[in-house]
């Protein structure tokens, strides 16, 4: 099947350093692809160039979104082709309901694909529905998006839009920072759910935790800008019990000294 | 509210001002100028009783002696008052149905998408429509009066209620106020007048549509609303006017009265001409609207939304005299391009357990400078008043000014007032959190900007409260990016 993504020798910089030094990954639908790797190492980055955050700048490379030049779209028309980000920090936008939000974004997204505008008493049912597979009161509709939502309500809140939007394309940044195990369950069952051939994740983080309960088909490690190894699932827990510095670029196996040494 | 979002998003698309064009009505205009002898010609053409001559021309006298308030954040070149016609009046009048409105007039009033048709009754709302000066129509008067309720032109009720109108005209804005409700005294062709009698519920919301519409005239719009003794009346004012290259002055007053136990909700969608990109053209509203909560347990209300105009020079106050009265102040203000508005309200707790809220949502855009000025004056007498006040400023851009201007003076111990205040700007993150879901931009700080505001629409009568959103939307086109 042709891949959903392809991403070929990617750089880009923000005020003038760069973080991506030459990133090459391909997303085939169906696929979970974890992206790995230490602070800093540019997996945020690398979200929000997919996703369309201005202020970024590439400096080579390309990005075929389904074959499309992902990046001359705008972010709306980039979401509209079902490209999804569950944010690291959601954004409160106060006043504004998560019913009139979401219903809004909704309808943009169907308009694209052809499908008529959900009126609100559809809505309404659509996202009660999907409220439920990650355990949301449905009072949240009525609140502001956002506004006064704790940090797991927050990322649970992102993968309700996930399973409402039903994108081809969801990149999940550090949606597992901050949440206890359960929020953690929760969060990964809603994910598990919309897994299909169709559809495609990438599934960035920090720790192996997470990969527990979305298990991914692919792991990258994300080192310093470049992809630097990719394996299986079980990188992930190679990475856990080892830690990140052994891949360092630069360097076979450097052991750093501990504290103690020093 | 949410059922209207699509909606208002697909009426987004249009970036010029909509109602921008010129109805060839035929009008009689005064000769330019202001003198005696212009007072007397409008005071003929009205055919008013003598004492209105006499009001007006003691209003004048004492206009003449007053300087142009200069304390407002707004900038303007001199005005000439001398420069202005100061009464037009369509020359067909006088009618009695629907069907006798000049087509001319109706049609302009059918582009405005103002219904002043049968469908009106459904939608429970009597019009007084306002063309320039005079009343043209006045729709379910047959209805009101049924209650009791006298809902006409200010001209029909100097002749046929005398008495409300000479113990209440200027009882809460004296001509000695301020300059601009001096000239208003002086000159005002007409407006609505209101009367609800003891008791008695008005059961639709009462409104009126004000456009200017000839060149040249400044538009003195005088409206007058009593409330008796445990009544209530909801009235909305909504006002568009056509494009201009020149600045046309709009001088109104607006008088509340509300006895005991009664009370009156005034709502206002200001939508005028606000100038071209470049700051060209534009209305100077200059407006004196003012409430007395004059007896016990009464409540006066206000909401605007004020989107039009260059400039905007009004605050909407309640006095409350009043034991146990309620003031109550909910204000959008935007202002993109040139837009100038120093707007807010005054509180005057004279009354004991008197209580006022005000909440305010200032928003500017482009190179406007949005003002907000409020007083709070609690007076001795006002023992256990209470005052709330919010004032928030958002910010589209940085070339805009946002200020706030809050008087507060407390001469009572046991008086409690509380004022909060927020600047905010519209953030990248904010728009780009809305984009990444498939909005677009212009749509996302409509749905913003309309977020922000969403304690002060809610308080708008609910076709009202579509309107303002709309012409939030509207009026903040090409804000961003």
């Amino acid at each position: 099947m042709e891949p959903i993504l392809i991403i070929r020798n990617l750089r880009v910089a923000i005020e003038g350093r760069e973080i991506l030094r030459g990133v090459n990954l391909e997303v085939r639908p169906g696929e979970v692809h974890a992206i790995m790797g230490p602070n800093g190492s540019g997996k945020s980055t690398l979200a929000a160039v997919l996703a369309g955050r201005e202020e970024y700048e590439v400096l080579e490379g390309t990005v075929l979104f389904e074959g499309k030049n992902l990046l001359e779209m705008e972010p709306e028309e980039r979401a509209r082709a079902g490209l999804f980000l569950a944010f690291q920090y959601p954004v409160e936008i106060p006043g504004v309901t998560m019913a009139t939000f979401l219903r809004t974004a909704l309808n943009e997204i169907r308009k694209v694909r052809g499908l008529e505008p959900l009126d609100p008493v559809a809505f309404l049912k659509l996202a009660r529905e999907r409220m439920e597979w990650v355990d949301i009161d449905p009072s949240f509709l009525q609140r502001s998006v956002n506004e006064g939502f704790s940090g797991g309500e927050k990322k649970r809140n992102e993968i309700f839009q996930l399973l409402l939007l039903e994108p081809r394309l969801a990149i999940l940044d550090e949606t597992d920072s901050g949440l206890d195990i359960d929020a953690l369950k929760i969060v990964a069952s809603g994910v598990n759910r919309m897994r299909s051939p169709e559809r495609a994740f990438v599934v960035i983080t920090h720790y192996q935790r997470l990969l527990n309960y979305i298990i991914p088909d692919f792991v990258h490690v994300l080192y310093d800008g470049r992809i630097v190894r990719s394996g299986g699932k079980e990188l992930a827990l190679e990475l856990e019990e080892r830690g990140y510095d052994w891949l360092r670029p630069d360097s076979e196996e450097v052991i750093l000294p501990t504290v103690d040494e020093r | 509210m949410a059922v209207q979002q699509d909606d208002i998003l697909q009426q987004v698309t249009s970036a010029e001002y909509k109602y921008g064009f010129v109805a060839p009505i035929e009008e009689e205009i005064a000769p330019i100028g202001l003198n005696e002898e212009i007072i007397r010609y409008i005071w003929e053409r009205k055919g008013e009783p003598e004492w209105m001559l006499e009001w007006r021309l003691r209003a004048y006298r004492h206009w003449k002696t007053m300087q142009e308030p200069r304390w407002a954040k707004v900038v303007y070149p001199p005005i000439d008052y001398q420069g202005i016609s100061y009464y037009a009046a369509p020359k067909k009048r006088h009618v009695r149905s629907l069907d006798e409105i000049d087509p001319e007039i109706r049609r302009m009033f059918e582009k405005l998408g103002i219904p002043l048709e049968e469908q009106k009754l459904l939608a429970g709302v009597a019009v007084d429509a306002v063309l320039d000066s005079a009343s043209v129509a006045t729709t379910f008067k047959e209805k009101l009066a049924e209650l009791g309720i006298i809902f006409c032109s200010m001209s029909e009720a100097i002749q046929k209620y005398p008495e409300l109108v000479q113990k209440y005209l200027g009882s809460v804005v004296p001509y000695t106020d301020n300059f601009f409700a001096a000239l208003n005294s002086a000159v005002f062709s007409d407006g609505s007048f209101v009367y609800v009698p003891p008791g008695v519920r008005c059961p639709m919301e009462l409104s009126t549509y004000f456009r200017i519409n000839a060149a040249r005239t400044g538009q003195f719009e005088r409206t007058l609303i009593i409330a008796d003794e445990g009544s209530y009346v909801s009235y909305l004012e909504g006002c568009t006017a056509p494009m201009r290259d020149e600045h046309q002055l709009h001088a109104a007053v607006v008088e509340l009265i509300a006895l005991d136990g009664a009370e009156i909700k005034y709502s206002t969608v200001q939508n005028w001409y606000p100038g071209d990109r470049e700051g060209r053209g534009g209305i100077y509203n200059f407006v004196t609207k003012r409430g007395i909560c004059l007896g016990k347990e009464s409540k006066i209300s206000w909401t605007q939304v004020e989107t039009g105009s260059a400039i905007t020079w009004k605050y909407p106050s309640v006095i409350l005299k009043g034991e146990g009265s309620v003031g109550e102040f909910y204000s959008v203000a935007v202002t993109n391009n040139f837009q100038q508005a120093d707007t807010g309200t005054k509180m005057i707790h004279i009354g004991r357990h008197t209580r006022s809220r005000i909440v305010s949502k200032g928003i500017a855009a482009g190179r406007s400078s949005n003002t907000y000025r409020g007083l709070v004056r609690i007076l001795r007498s006002a023992d256990h008043a209470r005052n709330y006040t919010q004032c928030d400023s958002l910010l589209i851009g940085s070339s805009c000014g946002a200020h706030t201007f809050p008087y507060i003076e407390v001469l009572n111990p046991t008086a409690v007032t509380e004022h909060e205040a927020t600047t905010s700007k519209i953030g990248e993150d904010m728009l780009f959190y809305c984009r990444q879901r498939g909005i677009s931009e212009e749509d996302a700080v409509a749905l913003i900007v309309n977020g922000y505001c969403r304690e002060v629409l809610s308080h708008l009568p609910m076709e009202f409260a579509v309107e303002a959103q709309k012409l939030l939307a509207i009026s903040l086109e090409g804000s961003v990016g």
